[in-house]
This record gives C-alpha cells, structure tokens and sequence, in this order.
C-alpha cells in the first residue's frame, strides 16, 4: 500500500487548562498534499505547530499521544527539535520575511547548519528561488532588503528559505490568506510542482483551495478530525453531515 | 546530536549568571547602604534622626529634619516650577504650534537634558543668585534659587516625555472629540491629556526623581546650612548635600550617620514614586 | 443661551493659547540662554592647545588634556563592565525566562536602582571600592561606580529594544531550525542593535556629566592617570572645582563649552540611533 510518512495517535494538545486537539487519529502519506479545512480556531494551526514543536514556545502548552515522523516519536527527549524543524519546514499565514536580505534570507537555515561554501550556497539560493517560482523576478537584485518585496514575493521566498532546508515535508499554514488572486495562483502551481518531492500539508481557510491542490483533504471542527479522505470524495460525498454542512458554507 | 541541547543549557546557565550578578550588585548597593545606615539609626533613636533639628556629627548630634525639609522643600519648589511650564511647552508644541517649530525644537530640548547638572548649578551661581540677593534680599543661597535651578534642570526631561506621550494619543481621539464640536482646547483637556496621562505622570515622576536626587548643582545655588529654612530665601541643605558635603572626611559615626542619611533618602524616594503611581493608577481607573 | 455657550469656549481657547504659548517661550528661552551664555564665553576659550596641554596651577592656567583623558577612562571603564552585564541580563529577562518570579524580582530591582540618586553610588562607591577594597581614589573605583549607576538603565533599554522585535522573527528563525541561541544572535540582538546602542550611547553620555558619584570615588588628582589604579579627575570634576573654588571662570566656561559640546555631539548620535531603530522597526 501507500508509504506512511507521518502517523498520529490519540493526540491531543492543550494550552493551559483548554484542550485545542482532541484524540486525533491520522495517517499521512508519502508525496501527498493533503488538505485540512475547517472554520477558524478549529485547531489547524496548532496541529500543524504540534508537528514541528513550535508549540513548544508558547507558555502553557502541553501535549499527550504520539505523533510518529518517519517512526520516531517527536514528542520523545532524545528529539533533537532543530534538526526536527529543519525536517518540517514551516510557512505562515503572513509572510514573515526577516529583516536581511533576499540571499541572506534563504541561506539563513543552511548557514545555521555550518554551511559555508560560497559556490554551493549560490547554487542553493538560484535553486531554491527557481522552485519557489521567484527567480527570474529577483534574481539580478539578491542583496537587497526581503522587506522590499511584495507580500506575494514575500510568500514565495519564504517558501524557497523553506526549500534551502532541504526538508521532507512542509507545512504551510494558510499561505495565501493575505494574497492577491495571481501571487495565490502561482503558489499553488509550485506547490503541485514540489510534490513530487515532498510531503505537504496545506492548512487552508479557502475550501476551495484544497479542492483544487489536495490529494486528500481532513475536515477539523473545534479540535476534532472530523474525517479525512480523498479530496473528491470528501468534497461530493463526505460521511459526515458537519462536513457537508461546512463545505456548502452553511457556517464558518 | 546532544551537542546543541548541551550548549543551549550552558548559555541559559551563563545568562542566569550574568542576570543574577547584575541584580546581586543591586541588592548589594541596597544591603550594604542599610547595613551601614541602619546601627545607628537604631542606637540614637530613629525619631531623633527625623524629628531631631541639630545636625552637630560631632557632638553625636543628627538631627536629619532640616535635611528632610530642606529636600521635599526644594524638590516641591522645582515641580511648581517645571511640571506648569514642562506640559504647557509640550502641549503648544503638539497640539497649538506648526509641524515644522515642534519638529525644530524638540530636539534642541532634548539635547539640552544631557547637558550635566553641574552646569545648571553653575549658571545658577553666576546669575540667578546675584539677582536674587539684589532683588529679594538674603544671602541669594537659598531655597529659592535651588528650587529654580532644579525646575529648569527637570524642564526638558518632562518636556520630553510629555511630548511624546501626547503624540502617542491616537489621532482619531481627536478628530473623533472635534467632530462632535468640540474646540481645539476643549479637545486637549477633556480627551487628549486624560489618554496621555499615565506618560505625563512618568515624565513628572522621572523629574522629580532627578530633582531629589540632585547633588552637586544644589550645593553650589543653595547654600548648605544644616538649619530649617525660615523662608523662601534662607540657605538649605538637602539630604543628599549633607552626604556629599560631608563624606570626605566622615569617620565612624559621622559617617554611619551619612548613610543613615542615604536611607532616608531612599525611603523617601520610594514613598513619593510608590505615591506618584499610585495616583497615575486611580485616576486612570476613573 | 445657546449663543452664550458657542462663545466661551472659543474666547477660552483664545486665552490659552496665549498662556501656553507665553510659557513655552519663557521654558525654551530659559533653556537657550543657559546653552548661548556656555557657548558664548565658553568658545573663546577653546583651542587646539586648551585640549591638548595638562592643567597648571590648580586648573588656573593651561589646558585639560588630563581631564578629557580622566573622563575618556571612567566612561571606558564604565560601560566595559555595563553594557555586557546590563545586555545579557536583558537577554536572559526577555529570551530565556517567562513572567515569573526570577523576572519579577530583576526588574524590581533595576527600577529601583534606576531611582537611586548618584551621590548614594558614590557614597556606596566610596566606602566599598575605595575604603573596603583598598582601590584608593582611582579610575578603577570610579569606572565600577558608574557602571553601576548605568547598569539599570542599559538594562531596561535594552530590554525595551529586544521586546520590540516581532515575535514572528523570532517564530520564522525557529521554524528553520534555529537553537535559542542562534536565534539571539543571528536574528532578535541585530534588529535590537540600534536600541541597544541608544541605551549605551545615553549611559556614556551620563556618565560623561556624572559629578557626585565620581569626586569620591575616582578623586580629583590632575595628573594624567597613569594606571587604573592612579586618581584622576574627570572634565565635570573640574568644572565643578574650578567653579566652586572660583579658581577660574574663563576656564571653567572653557571645561563647560567641551563637556556640553561633547553631550550635545552624543545626543545627535542617539537621535540618529533612535531614528534608524524606528525606521527599522517600523512595518515601512
């Protein structure tokens, strides 16, 4: 059958005394896309944090369950949680650009690692930019400031500082929320091209957008896996009314 | 693969460190300030030291009250005469003048809150005292001079603040205040200064920390002598005079008494910051 | 009645703007003269020679060549031992601890310390460093003397500086496998850097026009130190002797024209500081 890639079980999550993820029960596979839809604070966000252990930084968190990666349990102590979060790369709803340069933004997390090589770090910058769909509109002015760039420019270099990390699977989390029609199309383009070598998970306020990239797609409603399958079934005949419900827009 | 979990908990322990050697110099400036002031205060009499008027070191007489006075006198005398021309500089400048007066001098005051007390205290011996001795009589040495030298020291400080925290009302406030027909000073008093407020009070408490806290310009406008002041233009000292007249030469009880003085300094500065929040606090609740 | 009411706030609004406008003008007058009268008999005074020979004679005659130098050694001393401490205690309050107890207790005390008035430093100073710790009168005890009296303030300015980076930095530095450390360094002290720097230029500047704390702790020896351990005396020291003892006006208004021109050349470097640490801040 399908390669499992990351598997959860009965997971859940906490921030203080309010539990965000209640028992879920998930498989994702190998080189899929999958979706995950859901009104907002319905916990799509945290579960993709809880993945990378970002979560780990906000005061109060806590976790029980597993969440197996490749096998491993992340949640274990001889986890090492940078090497993790190399392994998952993250982009976020607003595109966070840090305050350096175009070339320095994209090596930031090879340059972390020890990374040195000149030669090896512009082939890396060219290769990167070229995947994320970015090259060929910034590839003559590297060194000047990621801030000055558009938010749709600023979305695709995220996604090519997140390419540089050489993960296996990424994370994005409403990317293009705050985007126009055109920088959105674009996007989502690359992100068909990419998964040929990546796992990717797409959390997407937009049903619509899962229906047109996701290989499956997994409906959350105020902490729970309503039910995931593949995106065509779930978007005609899903199993369950709340889903059905949300997907014709009833409420969300 | 434990390497970087190590080193991370290696630099948390080194910053611990660094944190808690620079809150222990604090706490020790603290402790040891008490430790030497406190003895005796606790042989002679805390009442004598604060209700006590003779300050004779030598005859184990320390009387800190005219010191006290002299301090809250001063301090006071330099808030009625900084705080009604610091906010009314601050309001023209935000709200009454043009764009380009306020964007001229606000840096020009603010360069001028660097300018080192001393020099306050000097300009003040040059000419506030001459004119004061020649106009009101006295020795010019007085409480009035200082409170003067010390208003126009803390000036820029709360001109500074205060400016800034007026512009940091959101603008809507005051369109939303004119809109309803208000006037520009109808504005400024009913919406603007109340939202600025908790700015306005740190300013006004900053300066009159630097007031009370003031050493070398008030010795040299204010005379120095250790009586209370029977009027606005006798001769003063202030707790922090005694201790910087005396402390050269100080030795054993003289100079645990100096320190004594410094506690009570202390205590007082707390008091009066603890009182100015306090304030800041409830009106803002209101 | 209605009329009646349309009218006073208008003739109001008249009067006070007057009165403020009077007041402004006395407080920035005031503030003028005192900067016109240094400059104006301070000036003359100055010259490649004043700055470059000792004093003589008491400060009488001569320049203030030992004094600057006293001056530059105190600051140095200062802020070597300041801005390191001062930086990795903000460092440890905003990155590496949440709101508790240990948080609550630091901050406590820097605001407390940040209220203290200089002469109970230099009392402080005086007894430990020169008295207790056998340093004599000298730059070492009226270098550690101001460092402690700028250390609360480099803490909370560079506490304010690192708070004010966006925490989404310090989120997309670890989304890419950055440890605490490396995201420090690497992404939350360079966009803090210019506030840092405010901080430390504001606490040289301080300690530049400090008077009460150094006279007894770092002396008033007008040599030209020759070790940390040897007594100096600072520009403001001298200022403050010269003008007290009435040894010499001309000179102390020469001392007064270098110390404010010397302020005045550090209060342009932070506000170039300032504006680039708000431009940078800034979401433009």
């Amino acid at each position: 059958m399908r390669d499992t890639a990351i598997q959860v079980v009965n997971f859940s999550h906490f921030y203080g005394q309010q539990q965000s993820l209640k028992n879920l029960n998930l498989v994702i596979y190998r080189r899929e896309i999958l979706g995950i839809i859901g009104p907002a604070r319905s916990g799509k966000s945290t579960f993709l944090t809880c993945l990378n252990r970002l979560n780990d930084l906000v005061p109060g968190s806590r976790v029980s369950g597993n969440i197996l990666i490749d096998g491993q349990d992340i949640y274990q102590p001889e986890v090492e949680v940078a090497a993790l979060r190399r392994q998952l790369g993250m982009v976020f709803a607003t595109p966070v650009p840090l305050p350096m340069s175009i070339y320095d933004n994209v090596v930031f997390g090879p340059k972390l690692q020890g990374q040195t090589n000149r030669g090896e770090l512009d082939r890396l910058v060219e290769d990167c930019l070229e995947k994320a769909g970015l090259w060929a509109e910034v590839k003559d002015r590297l060194k000047i400031s990621a801030l000055k760039l558009s938010g749709g420019q600023q979305q695709r270099l995220c996604l090519a500082r997140v390419l540089a990390l050489k993960p296996e699977y990424i994370l994005l989390d409403e990317p293009t929320s705050g985007l126009d029609p055109i920088s959105t199309m674009k996007i989502e383009d690359t992100l068909r091209l990419l998964k040929k070598d990546y796992t990717i998970i797409l959390v997407t306020n937009n049903t619509k957008q899962a229906a047109r990239v996701a290989d499956r797609t997994a409906f959350f409603l105020m902490g729970e896996l309503v039910e995931v399958n593949e995106t065509g079934i779930i978007f005609t005949r899903p199993s369950d009314k709340r889903t059905e419900n949300y997907i014709e827009g009833r409420f969300g | 693969m434990a390497r970087p979990k190590a080193n991370d908990r290696l630099i948390r322990i080194s910053l611990l460190v660094v944190a808690l050697s620079a809150i222990s110099i604090l706490a020790i400036i603290t402790i040891f300030i008490f430790e030497q002031g406190l003895p005796i205060m606790a042989k002679y009499g805390l009442k004598n030291f604060l209700l006590g008027q003779d300050w004779f070191p030598s005859e184990k007489s320390f009387g800190l009250l005219p010191m006290i006075v002299g301090s809250l006198l001063v301090t006071l005398g330099a808030l009625l005469i900084g705080v009604p021309l610091g906010l009314a500089s601050a309001i023209f400048l935000t709200e009454f003048s043009t764009r380009r007066v306020s964007r001229i001098l606000k840096p020009v005051i603010e360069l001028l809150s660097g300018i080192p007390s001393v020099v306050y205290g000097f300009l003040g011996l040059m000419f506030l005292v001459p004119f004061i001795r020649e106009t009101f009589g006295g020795p010019g040495l007085s409480v009035l001079s200082a409170s003067i030298i010390l208003g126009i020291m803390i000036l820029p400080t709360i001109i500074s603040i205060s400016i800034d925290s007026i512009r940091a009302v959101p603008d809507s406030y005051r369109e939303g205040s004119m809109a309803l027909g208000a006037t520009k000073w109808q504005t400024v008093r009913m919406v603007v200064l109340p939202a600025a407020r908790s700015g306005l009070v740190a300013g006004i408490i900053l300066g009159m920390g630097r007031a009370i806290g003031e050493t070398m310009a008030v010795i040299m406008v204010a005379g120095n002598a250790a009586d209370l002041p029977g009027s606005l233009l006798a001769p003063v000292r202030t707790l922090t005079s005694n201790i910087a007249l005396e402390m050269a030469y100080a030795s054993g009880e003289h100079r645990q008494a100096l320190f004594a003085t410094g506690v009570i300094l202390f205590v007082i500065i707390m008091i009066l910051n603890f009182l100015a929040n306090l304030t800041a606090r409830k009106q803002s609740r209101k | 009645m209605k009329k009646h009411f349309r009218l006073k706030p208008r003739a109001e609004q008249k009067v006070i703007q007057i009165l403020l406008y009077m007041m402004t003008s006395v407080a920035i007058l005031v503030l003028i003269f005192i900067l016109a009268v240094i400059l104006k008999n301070g000036l003359p005074q100055l010259s490649l020679e004043f700055l470059t020979t000792n004093p003589a004679h008491m400060g009488r005659e001569g320049g203030i060549f030992s004094t600057i130098v006293t001056t530059i050694y105190l600051t140095f001393i200062a802020l070597l031992v300041a801005t390191p401490l001062g930086v990795g205690t903000a460092i440890y309050l905003t990155e590496y601890t949440s709101e508790r107890v240990v948080t609550r207790i630091i901050r406590f005390g820097a605001e407390c310390l940040a209220g203290i008035p200089s002469i109970i430093f230099g009392l402080f100073g005086f007894i430990l460093f020169v008295n207790k710790l056998k340093f004599g009168w000298s730059i070492l005890s009226g270098g550690l003397t101001l460092a402690f009296m700028v250390l609360p303030t480099i803490i909370r300015t560079s506490e304010e500086a690192i708070k004010s980076v966006p925490a989404a930095y310090r989120l997309a530095s670890y989304s890419l496998g950055s440890t605490r450390w490396q995201t420090v360094t690497k992404v939350v002290l360079p966009s803090a850097a210019p506030g840092i720097a405010t901080g430390v230029v504001l606490s040289i500047g301080r300690s530049i026009g400090e008077t009460a704390a150094v006279i007894f702790t770092a002396g008033s020896a007008l040599h030209l130190p020759s070790s940390i351990f040897s007594s100096g005396r600072t520009m403001s020291v001298h200022f403050y002797i010269l003008a007290r003892e009435g040894i010499s006006m001309p000179k102390a208004y020469g001392t007064a024209a270098v110390l404010v021109i010397a302020i005045l050349m550090i209060n342009i470097i932070t506000y170039y500081l300032m504006g680039k640490y708000i431009s940078r801040t800034s979401p433009e």
